[in-house]
């Protein structure tokens, strides 16, 4: 049995210590109604309840938690998954600007387009390894910085289907972990010190796997989208910078 | 010509204080409280004295009693017109004065009776907001003009030279009050200006202080956090200000203000139970720009109450007795003794710890009670 | 043909060795992380590579005879006034290698220090001093938002809090220790540290690398840095100490991000910032979740959504031209504690022009943010935490005085463990056990070393901290804070005093 509550006049804070005690009583499934706006839900919480959310939240989705699943019936705004560590979040709808900013572990799936400098600085750790998939297009700065974990971009579903499948500066500082686009990609689109390359065996039972995943999630055809060809993006190095100094 | 008092130099001086009450309401002739104070002769140098006495101005008991000071005829006259457009006077008269023979120039002295000329009843606290607005913007703005109170039923009389001729020249010995104070003061750096002579009020409250608040700037800088504007450069006047929002404004009972202002140690918190301890560890947290630090020993007033406190480690004196409905403060037990030989009971308060002196509930007019 | 490095031919020291004392031990050749110190088998002597060395004077120190000293080179080039040998020799290095210039510690330009040009008051007859040795003198320090008034109400007995007040940090003296990465720093020092602050009542400050699992211990005195790469972030590190920084910038490169190069991240500091081994450690400039001031309420929220409101938020900022409204937006976004780290604020790692250039000295800094909370009624919210340069416990004085409520400092605490201002923190070979992660070098500075000097050093800042307030009349530092009067300014122009609110020494 979930807890279902409305939580239209609430605010954030109250959201979350309401979550918090009910999580604590031994409650593990939640049913949010009426979001609009409400920042932070799910702050830091680490138990791994499951949660579903109708409306649209605010800031900050999930930031810092490791644990929660997390399905958004709508639209989700900036920094979903700030610094998540764990859990996943599903949003069956577009996402705004810096998704899974550094990111530690953990999934985030996204049925549509997202906005800009998404997966910024993604880290992998030991078992930790975390995942964006992105069923729309992009803005630019996709996986600026990043270090590890995967992003795959699908292309699929687009508010801009006359636009290129990501913006530009992709992977712009980027030193670790994968990028994964849907089709072809023009090297123009690119950062620096980055290479493009078809995906071998190995990234093929990967993408498979995870894809599978997604595609239960959102309701999608693994086959028409796993037949495709990708591109995979990885750095020339792990030190890109190592060079700037003099001493 | 006073625009010296606005230039950046504090005041620094040391002083003697005396105050009297009776809690019944009774009134005590002037000449106790100018007996008492000169007693004290040898802590003053001669460069200023003054008195405060409540219930002074029975007949105009409902009124604001501004005492103003002026430089000449001019900025009277300025100055009175600037403040009918404001209020409605009922009266006003010239402070009566004695010939001094060693008083030279002084300046002129007016007092006023006045009201606010409201639309609607306020309550009191907004309508003395109102009135302590204006007698600060008249004092920081108006030149030539300086009020030296303004309370109901009170009046300040202060002036440059030693306490008896200040006294002499106010002809304080033809009031009666039920509660006086009283200051003979030390400076050691302002020129005699007429104005900056103690006790320091503000609406009822008078207060008069010796001692040097080392802590001054931080106090000065806190109080601008609430919009007071420390003009005069006088410990005195900082001291008001904070009793002011500690009290009025923030409506902290005496004790709790008095406690602020001279909290005891962390060591001392540290003993108590824990909902004291709570409650000072947040007094001294929330108050700390309140702390006076230094020596100092006060004595402040306001209708309805007399309340005596020296500094939490006892570097300035202050002796207390009680003799039927008076009590009697005062920095030397000398300048009690002088006007009440034999007190039923004699006191030194401990450091930090306030005595408060209030009449009971109705027993004057526009009574005021913050125990 | 074999490269030309120019930079080489002109060493900055000279290491002179005095044969008649040098007993040949070699001990310098091991002590000299920079290989400077060879010895020649065929000739049995010692040599030296002058160019190698940079001033760190581990082997002067270290050699049992005293025979090595280490001098500034003495070989001159032409006077120029403008074209001074530091610029010469930076245009060769950059000629030489084509890269960005890279210091360490905080700017070492001449610039005008105004803490050399105020100086303290002391009570003379008209108010007396105190005497620290026989009188309580309080130094106890809260950091936090503190309401701008206090709601109680009247029991049986006297009278109680209505309200309980924000969560708040005691202090036992009014100095922390600034934010040094676990990563720039030896982990030895960041234990030191930690105990110290235990023993002292105060607190130490994680910086950017995370938090070794050594350190849990400390809890109670740790404040945990959230920067930019976000390193070893996660909900428990968030909650492992009392209070969370957000550090925004420091004083030695504002504007710009940190880099720990991946040579520099082996299994430890791979371990305590969750990143895999050998990787770069990147910290961007900006924190992209934070493009506008509204942004920063954003983390800010976020960070004590995901605490609870159980912890004290501060925000870190370089000290820059609008320093002052830029701290006022900080306090509205609900800082707990603005820390303001001036120009010479020390780094592991900088770039020269942005840690000689860039930002503002502390003491104008201060003042200026102190002035403008005031005149905006918001002072009471926010504590004010000044770095960058502090270097002796009257410049912590004049800080409070200044309107600080405390002081961090950094350098200070490793010139106390050894270190000698050889401003080469950047290459992790610090002789000196301390700006390095090499697992021989950190042997040469063990924890309770650390711990002993530095709770040493602040013991002797207590005491003349103390001293100071004595003599100017005061038993509680509260009585100081933004206290203008107690200063006085000597040589300094009309709007460097009007800055810092204070009069010319004789007024
Ligand atoms: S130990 Fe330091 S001072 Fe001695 S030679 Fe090496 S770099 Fe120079
Ligand atoms: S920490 Fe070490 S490398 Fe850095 S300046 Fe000090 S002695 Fe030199």
């Amino acid at each position: 049995m979930s807890v279902i509550l409305n939580v239209e006049n609430w605010s954030y804070t109250k959201v979350n210590q309401y979550l918090r005690e009910k999580i604590l009583e031994g409650e593990t499934e939640f049913e949010l109604h009426g979001v609009n706006g409400h920042r932070y839900l799910f702050a830091g919480i680490k138990q791994k309840i499951k949660a579903k959310i109708l409306g649209v939240p605010g800031l900050d989705l999930g930031c810092f938690m490791s644990g929660p699943e997390i399905y958004v019936y709508g639209n989700v705004q900036d920094a979903c998954g700030n610094t998540m560590e764990e859990g996943k979040i599903v949003v069956y709808g577009m996402a705004g600007d810096v998704i899974g900013y550094s990111m530690r572990g953990g999934k985030i799936f996204i049925k549509g387009d997202v906005g800009y400098r998404v997966g910024i600085h993604m880290k992998a750790y030991q078992d930790k390894h975390p995942v964006i998939i992105i069923g729309g297009k992009t803005g630019d700065f996709l996986g600026e910085y990043m270090a590890g974990g995967t992003i795959i971009v699908l292309g699929l579903l687009s508010q801009h289907p006359e636009k290129p499948i990501t913006g530009k500066f992709l992977g712009t500082g980027m030193h670790g972990g994968v990028i994964y686009i849907r089709g072809e990609l023009d090297p123009f689109f690119l950062g620096k010190n980055l290479k493009i390359s078809p995906i071998n065996e190995e990234d093929l039972t990967y993408l498979k796997t995870i894809l599978t995943e997604y595609c239960a999630d959102m309701d999608e055809n693994l086959e028409s989208i796993i037949n495709d060809r990708f591109s995979k993006i990885t750095p020339v190095s792990h030190r890109p910078y190592g060079n700037l100094y003099a001493y | 010509m006073w625009e010296f008092i606005f230039k950046d130099n504090k005041d620094i001086s040391g002083c003697g204080v005396s105050g009297i009450i009776n809690v019944k309401g009774s009134l005590i002739p002037g000449d106790l409280i100018i007996k008492s104070i000169t007693c004290q002769e040898e802590r003053g140098n001669g460069l200023g004295a003054g008195f405060a006495g409540y219930g002074i101005y029975p007949d105009f008991k409902e009124f604001y009693a501004l005492h103003v000071m002026a430089e000449d005829k001019n900025s009277l006259e300025r100055f009175e017109r600037f403040l009918f457009q404001q209020v409605k006077a009922i009266y006003h008269e010239p402070i009566p004065t004695r010939k001094v023979k060693t008083i030279k120039n002084p300046p002129i002295f007016k007092r006023y009776f006045v009201k606010l000329e409201l639309e609607e009843q306020l309550p009191t606290e907004e309508e003395e907001n109102k009135l302590i607005e204006m007698v600060m913007y008249i004092n920081a703005n108006l030149n030539g003009v300086y009020i030296l109170s303004s309370g109901k039923n009170m009046g300040v009389f202060k002036g440059v030279g030693f306490p008896e001729e200040i006294a002499e020249f106010f002809k304080i010995d033809e009031y009666q009050a039920y509660i006086w104070t009283a200051h003979n003061r030390f400076p050691t750096n302002t020129p005699g200006w007429w104005g900056g002579a103690h006790p320091f009020s503000l609406l009822d409250w008078s207060i008069v202080h010796n001692g040097e608040i080392s802590s001054y700037g931080t106090n000065k800088r806190y109080l601008e956090l609430f919009g007071y504007k420390c003009t005069l450069l006088t410990d005195t006047e900082v001291v008001t200000y904070l009793l002011d929002l500690l009290i009025r404004r923030h409506k902290q009972p005496i004790k709790l203000a008095c406690t602020a202002l001279a909290p005891p140690f962390w060591m001392e918190i540290e003993r108590l139970e824990e909902e004291e301890k709570n409650l000072l560890e947040a007094l001294r947290i929330v108050y700390g720009g309140a702390l006076l630090n230094g020596p100092f020993a006060i004595i402040f007033a306001y209708n309805g109450g007399i309340v005596g406190l020296t500094d939490r480690v006892k570097l300035r004196p202050l002796v207390v007795a009680k003799f039927e409905d008076f009590y009697y403060l005062a920095s030397e037990e000398a300048a009690i003794r002088t006007i009440c030989p034999n007190p039923e009971l004699i006191w030194y308060p401990k450091a930090g710890e306030p005595v408060i002196i209030e009449m009971p509930m109705g027993t004057i007019p526009n009574q005021k009670s913050y125990a | 043909m074999k490269p030309i490095n120019f930079s080489s031919f002109y060493p900055d020291f000279y290491v002179e060795r005095l044969e008649n004392k040098c007993i040949k031990c070699k001990i310098c050749i091991k002590e000299c992380t920079y290989e400077v110190h060879t010895w020649d088998e065929k000739k049995k002597i010692l040599k030296e590579d002058h160019s190698k060395c940079v001033g760190c004077h581990r082997c002067e120190a270290m050699c049992p005879t005293n025979a090595i000293i280490i001098k500034r080179h003495p070989s001159q080039f032409r006077e120029h006034h403008l074209w001074n040998p530091y610029f010469i020799k930076n245009i060769y290095k950059q000629a030489d290698k084509g890269g960005v210039l890279l210091s360490s510690t905080g700017c070492d330009l001449p610039l005008k220090i105004y803490f050399d040009h105020l100086v303290i008051d002391a009570c003379q007859v008209t108010n007396p001093p105190i005497d620290p040795l026989r009188e309580p003198m309080e130094l106890r320090t809260y950091i936090g938002s503190k309401p701008e008034k206090l709601e109680v109400e009247k029991t049986e007995t006297g009278y109680k809090l209505k309200k309980a007040l924000p969560p708040l940090i005691k202090l036992e003296m009014p100095i922390i220790f600034a934010g040094m990465s676990y990563g720039a720093i030896s982990l030895h020092i960041h234990q030191g540290l930690a105990r110290a602050a235990k023993e002292l009542g105060i607190l130490y400050n994680t910086g950017e690398g995370g938090l070794h699992s050594s350190l849990y211990e400390y809890k109670d005195h740790t404040i945990v840095q959230c920067a930019s790469g976000r390193f070893g972030v996660n909900v428990d590190y968030l909650n492992a100490g009392v209070a969370i920084e957000i550090k925004i910038g420091q004083g030695a490169k504002p504007g710009i991000g940190g880099h720990l190069p991946g040579e520099k991240v082996n299994e430890e500091i791979s371990k305590t910032r969750m990143i895999p081994l050998g990787t770069d450690a990147l910290s961007p400039a900006p924190h992209h979740d934070i493009y506008s001031i509204e942004d920063l309420r954003g983390l800010i929220y976020a960070l004590k959504e995901a605490t609870e409101y159980k912890k004290p938020v501060f925000v870190k900022v370089a000290a820059v031209n609008n320093i002052a409204a830029i701290a006022s937006g900080i306090v509205r976004a609900g800082a707990d504690a603005v820390v303001i780290d001036g120009i010479r604020g020390g780094t592991g790692a900088a770039p020269t022009m942005f840690r000689q250039y860039v930002g503002i000295p502390i003491e104008l800094a201060i003042s200026a943010v102190d002035k403008r909370l005031r005149e905006e009624g918001i002072r009471h919210k926010t504590t004010l935490i000044a770095s960058g340069g502090i270097r002796c416990s009257a410049d912590v004085v004049k800080a409070i005085a200044l309107g600080a409520d405390v002081v961090a400092i950094g350098t200070p605490l490793l010139i106390a463990v050894g270190c000698t201002l050889c401003q080469r923190c950047y290459t992790g070979k610090c002789p000196w056990g301390i700006a390095t992660n090499n697992p021989e070098l950190i042997k040469r500075l063990p924890p309770e070393v650390v711990y002993e000097k530095v709770y040493n050093l602040m013991n002797a800042w207590r005491s003349e901290i103390k001293e100071m307030l004595g003599a100017m009349g005061l038993n509680s530092i509260e009585s100081l804070r933004s206290n203008r009067d107690k200063l006085r300014a000597i040589g300094l122009t009309k709007e460097e005093m009007e800055i810092l609110e204070v009069k010319h020494a004789g007024e």
